[in-house]
């Protein structure tokens, strides 16, 4: 090796590319907001706005230099950053502290997450096979319902989730019919099954159960051998202990279905055909690939994900239902997938993230009960966050989501 | 959608003596319409027995089911025999009938109106809302206007903001390309919870009761007036005029002007329309911005019509928005059709109500999740014409080999 070479080679070491400098303003960005709030809570105005700028310089030097998107990013970040760390800064440390309690608020994001999690991964596998899936709201829904109905029918959380997930399973087929088959508009068919589904789990639950609503632990008749139980790791009172020590067991199961749902989509010939699938159906079909068969099967999956999602939530998280308790999270989901641009661990980041929102929505306005601030006493507009979130990133503004290519259109086979 | 332009009814009277019956393209025309009526028919007949069947099979009789959901509905004022105290019911639940009408009418044509430009406007429903939210900010503050001027200055601010919100997802589409179905799907939500922070316990906009999550209520000069029935019973407003002119506006857009026309040419194909001048972007813009016009206006018949105020309850499960999706579709994004379908689950939704419903045929509470199951299976008929002209096109191809051996 010549000494120029090596000189080049220290040169490229030494000085970071444009890509990490901007991720490093990301990060400087993120500081900004981050050290306002506890256990740091840094009251001094220059600390936000001097990491800001810097982050915001630092993206625009990566975006001069060809990278875009991790550049605007930055940009963004160190834009967004300043003003919330300012704005956190003007809150008493008595209020932060109260509403940003770091154990319990990372462990309701992973309880709220978890169910944005299963359904944003079963729509994965429905678009990445090219079928759109606007009916995961449904289909969460009637997990949801048949969950419960399951576990008090079965007298078991087993029954009940193999019998959401059977329910789901027959919504995704129902919408696979429609979409596949009959060559359908995808968007119609979802539209359809969201009715579809609100309408009979509504129905049910009302012929089944009645006013009294379903069996709770609190009116007795419901053993708690029927709810999802949780896993008790570790009791103690450590920062690791409070997020993880006690989580559902569908929540641990959530991240095993994440990480066999990425080795199965990118790792194997099976995700390669259901990728295939989506992309280019005409090719699939020419090299042997059976497009209508790959596309039920993964509906039909995409139903059943979706459903564990709703029996989560009805089983484990809340023990009863009540009509149209998913409330929009099937649509979050979605939005989690397209914010996720379309890949698993992508879709779990944006469900954790919309997860955090929610928990926020929840701990922010018992914490400032005894302000004026109507901003922060309601919940509602951090509720509306992930939507604003995903309306931005579908706009494109930091980086494009774009979805698979043959992603909502019908094949037909020649 | 985009499979089956040509089916697309053109107009929905069509010009009577344009072209004599015999040429090809006025047989297959007429063909085309007459599919166009049957297919809607065919749905709708299936969606009611498979909701029978649902009816039958948990152990009620649909016979009275829907003969107690139709009487609900006030439709049996229309046959002459009805008379003395059931006319008068009839009379004021046909009311609650075409109240119910007026908003879907409007939602419907904001969902036909995008769709006749190739899009798929999910939005009505929060385009819905921000107009019923704009519809109580007029009408609850600005109560020194003279009435007629309140009236016109609360609805047409509305149907702005509704153009706005809808406006928002056209503009996306046009500059980024983000597809117009998800971002109307976040709209939805966003305004959904916006309202919710607006008139929520010590939000901005609360009003006088300070424990419970109501607004405002609308001054009576921007009350729309009542013209048949008691105003005090929840009569009839003047806005299913509003609603009905819509019909006559989008049918005059969308056929004698050249907006309409440029629609429908990007509706029909956006690149056939570009390289003959028509700005695709411009009109994404412009067909999503009327669109959220109408069903902006329909917050406002709703909110001065009738419910005068919006608490946070009713914001989360309103669904005029999205039962327009239904209307439309049945309606194939014909005025008349969407009319038809308006009045359809208008009908339906106040037959099947608490209020109406006699609870001792059907609990009420049965039946309004029985709306919902029928509208989801009209949704997804119609959405699979392919499946409806296949059976007709089925049967005559049966009709006419059964024909063949003897001739």
């Amino acid at each position: 090796m010549s000494t120029v070479e090596l000189r080049e080679r220290l040169a490229d070491r030494a000085v970071a590319g444009p890509k990490q400098v901007a991720i490093t303003g990301t990060f400087l960005g993120i500081l900004a907001a981050w050290l306002a709030l506890p256990p740091a809570t840094v009251r001094t105005s220059t600390v936000p706005i001097v990491l800001g700028a810097i982050a915001i310089a630092l993206g625009g030097y990566a975006a001069l230099r060809d990278e875009r998107r991790v550049g605007y990013g930055a940009v963004a970040a160190g834009i967004v950053g300043i003003p919330l760390g300012l704005l956190v800064q003007h809150s008493s440390v008595s209020h932060l502290d109260a509403a940003f309690a770091w154990g319990t608020l990372l462990a309701a994001t992973l309880r709220y997450a978890t169910p944005l999690t299963f359904a944003a991964l079963g729509g994965m596998f429905s678009e990445r096979s090219g079928v759109v899936n606007i009916g995961l709201e449904g289909m969460m829904l009637a997990g949801a319902f048949f969950g419960i109905w399951g576990a008090d029918k079965s007298g078991s959380w087993i029954g009940g989730v193999a019998i959401a997930m059977l329910a789901g399973g027959v919504f995704g087929l129902v919408h696979a019919i429609f979409a596949i088959h009959l060559r359908a508009d995808q968007i119609v068919g979802g539209t359809a099954i969201n009715f579809l589904s609100l309408g009979l789990t509504g129905y049910l639950f009302i012929q089944v159960y009645g006013s009294n609503g379903t069996p709770s632990l609190s009116t007795g008749h419901w053993l708690t051998g029927e709810s999802i139980p949780d896993v008790t790791i570790s009791s103690g009172n450590n920062f690791f202990a409070q997020v993880f020590g006690q989580l559902n067991l569908m929540i641990w199961i959530s991240f095993a279905v994440l990480v066999l749902s990425y080795l199965l989509m990118f790792r194997t010939s099976i995700g390669l055909r259901i990728r295939a699938c989506g992309e280019h159906p005409r090719a699939a079909d020419t090299v042997g690939i059976d497009v209508y068969k790959v596309r039920y099967v993964s509906v039909v999956v995409s139903g059943m994900l979706a459903a564990m999602g709703g029996a989560y939530l009805s089983v484990g998280f809340t023990h009863s239902f009540n009509e149209n308790m998913t409330e929009g999270r099937g649509f979050i989901a979605l939005a989690a997938l397209i914010f996720g641009k379309w890949r698993p661990f992508g879709a779990f980041a944006a469900a954790l993230l919309f997860g955090f929102s929610t928990a926020l929505a929840y701990a922010i306005p018992p914490a400032y009960s005894d302000t004026a601030s109507s901003v922060l006493r309601s919940s509602a507009l951090f509720q509306a966050l992930p939507y604003i979130l995903t309306l931005i990133a579908v706009a494109g503004v930091i980086g494009r989501s774009i979805p698979p290519a043959a992603d909502g259109r019908p094949y037909k086979r020649q | 959608m985009s499979e089956t332009p040509a089916e697309q009814p053109g107009a929905a009277p069509p010009p009577p003596d344009s072209e004599p019956p015999e040429t090809f393209a006025a047989r297959l025309s007429a063909r085309y319409r007459i599919g166009g009526i049957v297919a809607p028919l065919i749905t709708t007949v299936v969606a009611f027995l498979a909701g029978g069947i649902v009816v039958g099979a948990t152990g009620h009789n649909p016979l009275s089911t829907y003969r107690a959901i139709f009487n609900g509905t006030g439709l049996n004022w229309l046959f002459p025999w009805v008379s003395g105290a059931d006319r008068v019911d009839a009379a004021i639940n046909l009311q609650q009938t075409l109240i119910q009408t007026t908003p879907l009418i409007l939602t419907g044509l904001a969902v036909a109106f995008a769709f006749r430009c190739g899009m798929f406007n999910i939005g009505g429903q929060g385009q819905y809302l921000v107009g019923a939210y704009v519809a109580i900010f007029v009408g609850s503050s600005w109560a020194h206007l003279a009435g007629p001027a309140h009236v016109f200055l609360a609805v047409a601010l509305a149907a702005l903001a509704g153009a706005v919100w809808g406006g928002i997802a056209g503009f996306l589409k046009a500059t980024t390309g983000a597809h117009e179905v998800i971002s109307t799907i976040m709209l939805n939500w966003v305004a959904i919870w916006v309202g919710d922070y607006f008139f929520g316990l010590s939000g901005p906009f609360q009003g006088p009761d300070q424990f419970n999550p109501i607004s405002n209520t609308v001054a009576d000069s921007a009350k729309l007036p009542v013209f048949w029935g008691d105003p005090e019973l929840q009569g009839l407003h003047v806005g299913i005029f509003i609603a009905l002119g819509a019909l006559v506006v989008f049918w005059v857009i969308l056929n004698r002007t050249t907006i309409g026309y440029e629609v429908r040419a990007v509706g029909f194909n956006p690149s056939a329309a570009e390289y003959g001048g028509i700005s695709v972007k411009k009109n994404y813009f412009r067909a999503m911005a009327i669109s959220g016009m109408f069903a902006g206006c329909a917050g406002a018949m709703d909110i001065l019509g009738w419910e005068f105020n919006l608490s946070t309850p009713a914001i989360h499960a309103s669904s005029i928005g999205f039962i327009g999706v239904a209307v439309a579709l049945l309606g194939r994004n014909t005025a008349i059709g969407t009319f038809l379908g308006a009045l359809l689950f208008g009908a339906l939704y106040v037959g099947t109500s608490t209020r109406q419903l006699d609870a001792t045929v059907f609990d009420p509470q049965l039946a309004s999740n029985l709306t919902l199951i029928i509208q989801g299976l009209v949704v997804l008929f119609v959405g699979a014409d392919l499946l409806i002209i296949g059976i007709w096109q089925w049967r005559k191809r049966v009709r006419l080999r059964t024909r063949q051996p003897a001739g």
